[in-house]
């Protein structure tokens, strides 16, 4: 019965990983070979150079700057927009009022227009978000001071962007305003696939809301929500935050490098500065500190699975 | 019970989802971060001499470009657009009818051509500008580049008897240098940087464009009477403040002062002018001269502001003129000065400006036929082009002259006459193409910017910017320059 069976599988498997050594392994392998030369970026000739890229990033205040904004990018945008993802969608597919001969497990009142309206901003592109909330920050004429103005708040006119001890918040609301209606749909159907018997059950107990979240739809969840993380975490340290703070912020990297993140760095010191070679050390970096991320989340996540 | 992922949790979905979830945490690093690194990656450039043969030189070639040759222009497609430049192309296929030229234009420089660098096959004529320029100096620094000796020692287009060199304006060949004799950029654009205003407001206010520290202060508080700021600047790119304030601190301090930060010499930064200069704009952040939020508004908006009399003047460069042409009221008549300097004991006179060569072109050193895109600048430095660009684009050319009879607009007018009034006093800063991170970044942005916003006085945002420059100085990872 045996015979042959691996043959098989290799079989299947050789195209896949083979494309997947080509694209996803062979640069990475690349960019580390590169990040132990002088490469300029900008002429086919370097030189091998040892670690003088990684002892001169190690001196670099500015890369100490990024990599402290990229943790707290990757720390807290995972908590704020997961937290908030988990109780939209909780409100939205359970945490209904129980109605007359409604089905017994409803969201609240109009929720299928709010999973519209919380998903919205995940069809716009980032870049487009971010060039709209560079306006409303706009001290002078913006959206967000006009209408403090409105409401009388005259003397309360931040510069938002322009202060280097808000800028960074700044930023990051706008990432969390973008992402969350995303883990909004995601937890909505992992949600749906909860036995409604569960929360019938619950509901006969007596248990109120906070107890249903904390004792079924979370425990239940926790797969769904432990594979967000990882990727919100990557998101926030990766693409994302490059392009907010590229498009929104001052300089760019914000007042007195307010803003700076490793992502941002990496650009800078590959497409402005002439220096490739630096910038795929700063890569490196970002590299370890993203599966640092991913693993420590994947550790701590770590649970008995639920079987239901 | 009825769940319907129920085999998504049976012991076999296990390996899978796990294998899912960290290849897709792979995938994901890698596209932001290393790939598109890699993805220009040298795949090994070929030097073996494909070259155009060179063609005969005459009179009407003194280049001698093959006209059989192709030749290809990537131009920066920007403020001041495209059309010049394909009406120079036109010119350049009438004169070789049988080369065939490949023209395109583009915002994105360094992303469309880095790669074409890295495998030794560039075009042969580039408008190296824009936000994604390419690092003149490692191009230089690695050999990327053709000295553009024979192009300045050629006879011009229009007077056989005259050098190419002989008609351009003073400081363009010289920029084009870096250390020794070869000049490796041509600046095709000539721009004049100060203090851009409204003639209109400023005569509202019955007041002349002051030339004393204290005139400028006063009109200022007329203006603030009036409900007008005196100034607003890019906020979020405060490295236009130096466009009025290098000059200012040139005109205080005479000329030795700003080469000596060029040169990233010890202590430059503490010389008393810069000290006298920095106290000057920080007073206009201290009587509240500025307008309110400057500091957070990026170079359009703050332009937009100042168009709609929001303030009163700007440091900017005669780009302003074309890149806010929309908002700029018709009646705005929009003028430009020297900056103001302090009082009568400055070393050089009212009047010194800032004003120097925009728009970078180069000849790769790997160019196919370097002859035919030094021949293509050579058509665009004629008379008759350059005088189509200032009429299209509203901008001087590196050509001395070709503003006699047409129609000049208020901003480009005032500019000439600026220019006239200076004279001699032409000042060139080199910070902004020499060490663009220090410039933009660490002067302009944690240093000035700061120091306008309040968060630096001038003494401690003087300290912090020779910090930046002593460790610029240090840092062997950028190539150093120094005045010739």
């Amino acid at each position: 019965m045996q015979h042959g069976k691996y043959r098989f599988i290799v079989g299947f498997l050789a195209l896949p990983l083979g494309l997947y050594a080509l694209f996803v392994v062979w640069p990475f392998i690349q960019s580390i070979y590169y990040s132990f030369t002088d490469w300029t970026g900008l002429s086919p000739e370097f030189k091998m150079v040892g670690f003088d890229n990684y002892s001169r990033m190690l001196d670099d205040e500015i890369f100490w700057k990024s990599l402290q904004h990229s943790l707290l990018f990757a720390l807290l945008l995972p908590v704020v927009t997961i937290s908030l993802a988990l109780f939209f969608a909780f409100m939205i597919n359970v945490g209904g009022r129980k109605r007359k001969n409604g089905p017994v497990v409803s969201g609240v009142r109009g929720s299928s227009f709010y999973k519209i309206v919380y998903f919205f901003p995940q069809v716009l592109s980032i870049a487009i978000v971010a060039l709209l909330f560079a306006f409303a920050y706009n001290p002078d004429s913006g959206a967000i001071n006009s209408i403090l103005r409105g409401i009388g708040l005259d003397g309360v006119q931040p510069l938002w962007l322009g202060d280097p001890d808000l800028a960074l918040w700044a930023v990051m609301a706008v990432l969390v305003w973008s992402t969350v209606g995303f883990f909004v749909v995601l937890f909505s159907a992992g949600m749906a696939s909860i036995p409604a018997e569960m929360y019938e059950a619950a509901l006969l107990d007596g248990a109120g809301r906070a107890t249903t979240f904390f004792r079924i739809t979370l425990p239940l969840l926790w797969d769904t929500v432990q594979s967000g993380w990882v990727y919100m975490g990557i998101l926030a340290l990766g693409a994302e935050s490059f392009a907010v703070v590229q498009i929104m912020t001052t300089g760019p990297g914000g007042p007195d490098y307010s803003t700076t993140v490793m992502v941002l760095y990496v650009y800078q010191k590959a497409f402005r500065d002439g220096q490739a070679a630096y910038a795929t050390t700063i890569g490196v970096a970002l590299l370890v500190v993203t599966l640092a991320f991913a693993a420590v989340v994947m550790r701590l996540g770590r649970r008995e699975r639920l079987e239901y | 019970m009825g769940s319907t992922s129920a085999e998504n949790h049976g012991t076999e979905g296990v390996g899978r989802r796990d294998l899912i979830k960290r290849s897709a945490a792979l995938g994901l690093i890698s596209v932001p971060t290393m790939s598109f690194l890699s993805a220009c990656a040298s795949s090994g450039g070929d030097d073996s001499g494909d070259k155009a043969k060179a063609g005969k030189k005459t009179a009407k070639n003194p280049l001698g470009v093959n006209d059989t040759a192709g030749m290809e222009f990537v131009l920066f497609d920007g403020g001041f657009g495209k059309e010049y430049a394909e009406d120079a192309v036109k010119i350049y296929e009438k004169d070789f009818p049988k080369a065939k030229v490949k023209f395109s234009a583009t915002q994105k420089i360094q992303s469309t051509l880095q790669p074409r660098f890295n495998q030794g096959t560039p075009p042969d004529l580039i408008d190296n500008s824009g936000a994604e320029q390419m690092d003149m100096g490692v191009l230089v620094g690695k050999n990327q580049l053709t000295d553009l000796t024979p192009l300045l020692d050629a006879p011009s287009y229009d007077d056989p008897a005259k050098k190419v060199r002989d008609t351009l304006r003073p400081g363009i060949v010289e920029m084009g240098q870096f250390d020794g004799e070869k000049v490796w950029i041509l600046y095709y654009a000539y721009t004049v940087y100060g203090v851009w205003y409204s003639q209109k407001a400023l005569d509202s206010l019955d007041e002349q464009y002051p030339e004393t520290w204290d005139q400028m202060l006063a009109v200022c508080e007329k203006a603030k009477k009036k409900g007008m700021a005196g100034w607003t600047y890019a906020g979020k790119y405060p490295y236009y403040l130096p466009f009025s304030l290098y000059p200012m601190i040139g005109k205080v301090g005479g000329r030795e002062v700003l080469d000596a930060i060029d040169n990233l010499e010890p202590n430059a930064w503490k010389h008393p002018a810069v000290k006298a200069c920095f106290d000057a704009y920080y007073e206009l952040y201290k009587k509240g001269y500025i307008l309110k939020g400057t500091p957070g508004l990026d170079h359009i908006q703050s332009q937009t502001a100042w168009a709609q009399g929001k303030a009163l003047f700007i440091p900017n460069g005669s780009w302003v003129e074309n890149e806010s042409a929309n908002v700029i009221p018709k009646d705005f008549d929009l003028a430009v000065s020297a900056p103001t300097g302090l009082d009568t004991s400055d070393k050089l006179p009212f009047g010194t400006i800032w004003a120097s060569g925009g728009e970078p072109f180069i000849v790769p050193a790997k160019a196919k036929n370097a002859e035919g895109g030094m021949e293509q600048l050579r058509i665009m430095l004629s008379e008759a082009s350059s005088k189509n660009f200032t009429s299209k684009v509203k901008s001087l050319t590196a050509y001395n002259g070709g503003t006699d009879g047409i129609a000049l607009t208020p901003g480009l007018k005032s500019g000439v006459a600026a220019l006239d009034k200076a004279g001699e006093n032409v000042v060139n800063p080199r910070l902004q193409d020499w060490y663009v991170q220090l410039q933009k970044e660490k002067i302009g942005v944690s240093g000035l910017g700061e120091m306008m916003a309040g968060r630096l006085t001038p003494a401690e945002a003087i300290k912090k910017i020779q910090g930046y420059a002593d460790e610029a100085a240090k840092d062997d990872s950028i190539k150093h320059y120094k005045h010739q």
